[in-house]
Formats: C-alpha cells, sequence, structure tokens
C-alpha cells in the first residue's frame, strides 16, 4: 500500500502546532487515496511524544539516537535519506518552518524528489501532484504541478490547515528503527539556543496595539503614531522591517520570528500583510488597516479597512481622539 | 576569504499593482520596477564586511535576463569585485530547483570559502535555491543566518527559529548561508561608487558555457510547473470605511466608541 510520510517537529521536549496541522491534512490525503499514514520522529528520549503522535497516526516510526537530541538537518538527512529510499513512500511532508527549510531542499535534491516548498494546499489530481503557493507577498496564488515522480515532496506554510483531533480514536503503532547513523556529524554542530534579549515592553499584554509596517517611510515619523498609540491607550507594534532597519527594538515585532498577539485593537498602518505577520496578529478581537493600496492582502485579514495615505489620517485620528478624550474628563 | 554572493533581480510589488498575464502563468512584468532582492541586498552587505575585515573578493552572480545588470552594477558599486551574468534563452521557466543547477555549473569550478545568498527570493519565496546549491556543491550550509563569526577555519552562526529564539551551530568552510533580513544594514552607493561600477566588467555566460544540457534547465529541468496565477480569495473582506480623512477618522471613532475601546 502507498504511504505518506509525516515529519513530526519538535524542540526542546514539544511537538510543534505544525505537526498536528501537517497531520490533519495527511490523512484526509491517505484516506482519499487510500494510502497508509506513518508520522517520522527522530530524537532522543521522545517515547513520550511518540506516544502522543499514536493518537494521530496509524503508525509512527521512531528513531531515536543521541546524535538527534538537538535539530541537525544534516543527521536529519541521513535518517530520512534511508528511510524514504527503503520504504519509498508516494508523498513526505515537512513543515515549512526553519527546521524544514534547512532540511527539505537539500534532502530533496539528494533524493531527487521534486519539491514544492510553502505550500498552502496540496494534493494527488488524477496521474498529477499539484499544490498551491502564493508569490509576490500573498498577492498572487500560483497553481503549480510537480515533475512526474514515484515519490513527492512538500513542505507547508504554518497555520495554513487547521489541527484537527481523528473524528474516530486512533491507536497507532509505534515501530522502532534503529539509528542508521554511524559516526558523528561533525561539519555540522548545534552549539546552543539564543534566548531573545530580554524585552521592555510586552505588546502582547497590551489591550491596543498601532502596528507600524515599511509604510511609515522613515524613523522620523515614528513619533506621530507613537502619539496616536499613547492617545489610544495603547503600544506600539511593528512588522519586521522596521525591527531589521533598528527603528523600534525586536520586542515590538509582530509575527512568525516575532510575537503573537491577540489585542482588542489591532491599526496596522503601512502594513501590506505578508503571511508571516498576519499569523502574529489575525486573532486580534478588531482589526482596522490603513494602506494605500486597495488590493494589500492585510484586508483580507481585517475588519475595517481604509484606502489612504496613513500621513493623512493618523494626525485627524489623533485629534478626534484627544477632542472626544477631554470632552470626556470636563 | 573569497565570497560568492547570488543575486536575484526581482520586481518591488509591495506597493505595485499587480495584473496576471495573458498566458495566466505569470504577471505583467512593464511597469514594475525591478531592484535586487531584498535578502540578497544583506547577503551582498555581509560579504562586502567580511572581505573588509578579512580580506579577499565578492564575486556576484545572477542567472537572469540582461535587465539583471543593474543589479549587479549596485553590487559592483557596494563593494563587490566581479559580477557575472547567466543568460540563456533556454533558462527561462526555470524554477528553484532549475536555478540552482545552472548556478551550480557555474561555481563549481570557481575558488570560494562561503557562499551567501538570500534566505528567500521576493518573487516566488521558494527559499530553495540556496541549501539545493550547497547539496550539489557537497558543502555544509546554514539557512535564514542572523551573525556569522569566525573562529580556526570554522564559522560560527547564529539561525533564526520561530518567536525571537535563534540557535547557534558551528559550519566548517567551506559552506553556504542564507541570509536573514536585519543581519547587518545595507549601506548606501555613492555616485562616485556608482561611475566606478559602471566601467567594471560583467561576465555573462550561456548554457553552453558552463556545460549543461537543454533538458537539465527551464521547465524541462524544474521540479516545478506553474499552471495558472489568481488573486487569493479573502479570508475575511474588510468593509472599507470611505470620505475624507476627516471622515474616515469619525468613521474609526464610533466604530472604536461602540466597542468600548475609546
Ligand atoms: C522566515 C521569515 C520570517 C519572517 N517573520 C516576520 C515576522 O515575524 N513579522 C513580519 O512582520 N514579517 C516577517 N517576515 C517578513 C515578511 O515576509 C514581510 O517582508 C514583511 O512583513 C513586510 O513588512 P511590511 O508590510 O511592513 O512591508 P511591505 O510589504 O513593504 O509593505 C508596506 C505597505 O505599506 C503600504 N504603504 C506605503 N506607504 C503608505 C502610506 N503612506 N500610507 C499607507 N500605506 C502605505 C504599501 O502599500 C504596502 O502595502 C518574515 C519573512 C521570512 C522569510
Ligand atoms: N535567478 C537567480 N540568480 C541568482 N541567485 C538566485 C536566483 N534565484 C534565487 N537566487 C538566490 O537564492 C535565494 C533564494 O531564492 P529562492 O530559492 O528562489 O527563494 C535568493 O535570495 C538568491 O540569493
Amino acid at each position: 500500500m502507498a504511504e505518506i510520510f509525516v515529519l513530526a517537529e519538535h524542540r526542546q521536549g514539544q511537538l510543534r502546532d505544525i505537526t498536528f496541522e501537517m497531520l490533519t491534512k495527511a490523512r484526509e490525503i491517505a484516506e482519499k487515496t487510500n494510502a497508509g499514514l506513518t508520522t517520522v520522529l527522530l530524537g532522543k528520549n521522545v517515547r513520550e511524544l511518540a506516544k502522543t503522535l499514536a493518537e494521530y497516526s496509524p503508525k509512527v516510526l521512531l528513531v531515536e539516537d543521541g546524535k538527534l537530541e538537538n535539530f541537525n538537518s544534516e543527521a536529519y538527512q541521513k535518517v530520512l535519506s534511508h528511510l524514504i529510499t527503503q520504504r519509498k513512500p508516494v508523498l513526505t511532508i515537512i513543515g515549512h518552518t526553519s527546521y524544514g527549510v534547512e532540511l527539505a531542499p537539500r534532502l530533496a535534491a539528494a533524493l531527487n524528489v521534486p519539491l514544492a516548498t510553502d505550500c498552502i494546499d496540496f494534493g494527488f489530481e488524477g496521474e498529477a501532484f499539484t499544490v498551491t503557493r502564493q508569490m509576490y507577498g500573498g498577492k498572487v496564488n500560483a497553481k503549480a504541478v510537480l515533475r512526474k515522480s514515484e515519490s513527492y515532496m512538500v513542505t507547508v506554510r504554518q497555520a495554513a490547515f487547521q489541527a484537527q483531533k481523528p473524528s474516530v480514536p486512533i491507536n497507532g503503532q509505534i515501530e522502532e528503527i534503529p539509528s542508521p547513523l554511524t559516526e558523528e556529524i561533525t561539519s555540522k554542530r548545534f552549539l546552543e539556543y539564543v534566548l531573545p534579549p530580554p524585552g521592555g515592553v510586552d505588546i502582547t499584554a497590551a489591550d491596543v496595539l498601532v502596528g507600524i509596517g515599511r509604510g511609515i517611510k522613515d524613523q522620523s515619523n515614528i513619533p506621530m503614531v507613537e502619539e496616536l498609540a499613547k492617545s489610544l491607550g495603547g503600544v506600539l507594534a511593528c512588522s519586521r522591517p522596521i525591527v531589521d532597519k533598528g527603528w523600534l527594538p525586536s520586542d515590538r515585532q509582530v509575527g512568525t520570528s516575532g510575537k503573537t498577539v491577540k489585542p482588542k485593537l489591532y491599526l496596522a498602518l503601512g502594513i501590506s500583510g505578508a503571511f508571516q505577520h498576519v499569523l502574529g496578529m489575525k486573532n486580534s478581537d478588531l482589526i482596522i488597516a490603513v494602506n494605500k493600496d486597495p488590493k494589500a492582502p492585510i484586508f483580507s485579514f481585517s475588519d475595517y479597512g481604509v484606502v489612504e495615505d496613513l500621513f493623512k489620517i493618523v494626525p485627524v485620528l489623533k485629534n478626534k481622539i484627544n477632542e472626544l478624550k477631554a470632552q470626556k474628563s470636563s | 576569504m573569497d565570497i560568492i554572493v547570488c543575486v536575484k533581480h526581482v520586481p518591488e510589488t509591495a506597493e505595485a499593482e499587480l495584473k496576471i498575464d495573458a498566458t495566466g502563468k505569470g504577471i505583467e512584468k512593464s511597469g514594475l520596477v525591478f531592484d535586487i532582492n531584498e535578502w540578497d541586498d544583506y547577503a551582498l552587505e555581509e560579504a562586502v564586511r567580511i572581505k573588509e575585515k578579512f580580506g579577499g573578493t565578492v564575486t556576484a552572480i545572477t542567472v537572469g535576463s540582461e535587465d539583471s545588470d543593474s543589479t549587479l552594477r549596485k553590487c559592483l558599486a557596494r563593494g563587490a569585485d566581479k559580477a557575472i551574468r547567466l543568460t540563456d534563452p533556454k533558462f527561462a521557466g526555470s524554477d528553484a530547483y532549475a536555478t540552482a543547477k545552472i548556478l551550480y555549473n557555474a561555481i563549481k569550478n570557481m575558488r570560494f570559502d562561503i557562499i551567501l545568498t538570500g534566505a528567500q527570493a521576493g518573487d516566488d519565496g521558494s527559499a530553495v535555491v540556496g541549501p539545493v546549491l550547497a547539496e550539489f556543491l557537497k558543502i555544509p550550509h546554514a539557512t535564514m543566518v542572523k551573525k556569522i563569526e569566525f573562529a580556526d577555519g570554522k564559522a560560527i552562526v547564529n539561525r533564526e527559529l520561530e518567536g525571537g529564539l535563534e540557535e547557534r551551530l558551528e559550519v566548517k568552510l567551506p559552506a553556504l548561508f542564507t541570509i536573514q533580513t536585519g543581519i547587518n544594514e545595507p549601506r548606501y552607493v555613492s555616485i562616485m561608487g556608482i561611475r566606478k561600477a559602471m566601467q567594471k566588467e560583467i561576465k555573462v555566460m550561456g548554457l553552453a558555457d558552463i556545460g549543461l544540457g537543454e533538458n537539465e534547465v527551464g521547465e524541462a529541468g524544474s521540479w516545478l510547473t506553474i499552471e495558472r496565477l489568481y488573486v487569493p480569495p479573502v479570508e475575511k473582506q474588510a468593509e472599507f470605511l470611505t470620505g475624507s480623512p476627516d471622515e474616515i477618522a469619525s468613521k474609526i471613532v464610533e466604530i472604536l466608541k461602540s466597542k468600548g475601546l475609546i
């Protein structure tokens, strides 16, 4: 029977959300195509994680080895090459995460298995394996087909699929495979984790966030939006380019490589709405976006949209709020 | 240290209106402004900084049409010593995998200690070229790098994980690193620098020069072929607030009042 592989992703003893998102999609494809679903778990002392995975997957392949204690793409590549060559899965599913991005392209090239990255949808359509992915910062979707092959590989965008428990309880079988790693990996070695510097402002605790993006144009414009944030009783947050430029400290960054926030109000000013940003704020109670581009992806995640130059809106809005507050207090 | 930087000439699309072209498989390029891929800008800067510190050379290399010369000139102006453009009609339709193959065949006989690429290209967002190129060259790699240091013939790099977390890795040289934004602050180019760069040569090579067959590049040599582009369906359609800035601001205030936010 054809088999689908899902690579379980975990860090510091925890399975990561993407694992369950991938498993949900993989179960759907397995059912449709009558394929077996196998979760591959690599690590050291991860038997407990294997037990959890067995509730989501009829089969769990477990490879334990001290050399797999921390993620190392070279060690992973060796083990997965071994497993994929031996078992020939029709499809291998890996997360489009910092781990997956490090691992999948090189693994696919080594095995000569066609790969599509950062997929938001994928599946077998007749003879073809097709994927949907985004281009141009999320402004366009592309439906693409992978070169015909006996085996395919995809990396999956975070939150593209909603993780669900299986409708019928699964009591999967855990199969332990002896580690094929014979020697230490010396060309690339994990040294340590580096934690973000302890932040001054905790944007995850704020009720009101004014998020600024590249549309703010210049550092000198930041005091203006900072005042608006104050008037609203909130704090400033931002997209990645603002941190990259050093205009705001990294603890203000919202998104996959920053913080996930859920304020009562997120006011997005000059932010295009790339998925890495959106993932960090889309569950806010109320989202209002100001962007001069009517096609900016941020508008498809917002409750209210304003297609206008933010520099025309911000000063007027701040005045009106201040007036209202003055009225109330008098 | 001899460093090769892979750069891509891409359209700036954040503020532009995109139109899907007549084939349905691409976007209309006319009217769009092209520039160096944002991530490659940081990669080039990092290469120049390493050269300034340790000596050596920086070579910028691209797979693209003649239009890419402006991106290569920018690299030369910012401190690259050499520029190579890989151009051939047969390269059209190459995906990230085929592009990595083309780059590999051009690079394999060159001397280098480090290769830098961007973490991803802003247009296709594949994040594939760097690691695949490293696999072809059989050298170690690390992706989404935010810091590079050197000790005893090895590189110590910080890679970005999720949520602000990073990991430190030790990587043997020669190696390939894909560079994440924010690793440095790319310098501005002086007018002098641009003038000087105009005089430097850009070496151009085609399919035959790098010894690849027709079927190894373009669509035939790719993993992925685009069938159709379309505008993404909206997840949640925003209600648009219209009017003068004053009217819009009033509407926002009303919404905030109704939600008890002010
Ligand atoms: C691995 C990885 C992780 C990442 N992590 C994050 C992350 O955690 N957080 C994050 O934010 N990004 C992240 N990114 C980057 C992300 O892909 C985008 O590049 C980024 O979010 C874009 O920021 P932006 O919207 O501010 O800029 P742009 O995309 O350049 O958008 C600027 C917007 O401002 C608008 N604008 C310009 N001028 C005005 C004006 N006067 N008035 C109104 N609107 C105006 C434009 O129309 C445009 O829509 C990550 C990328 C990668 C590869
Ligand atoms: N056509 C190209 N020419 C040279 N380098 C490229 C090209 N396409 C991609 N790259 C490099 O590979 C990186 C990742 O691109 P991608 O895999 O397409 O997301 C880019 O940041 C560039 O450094």
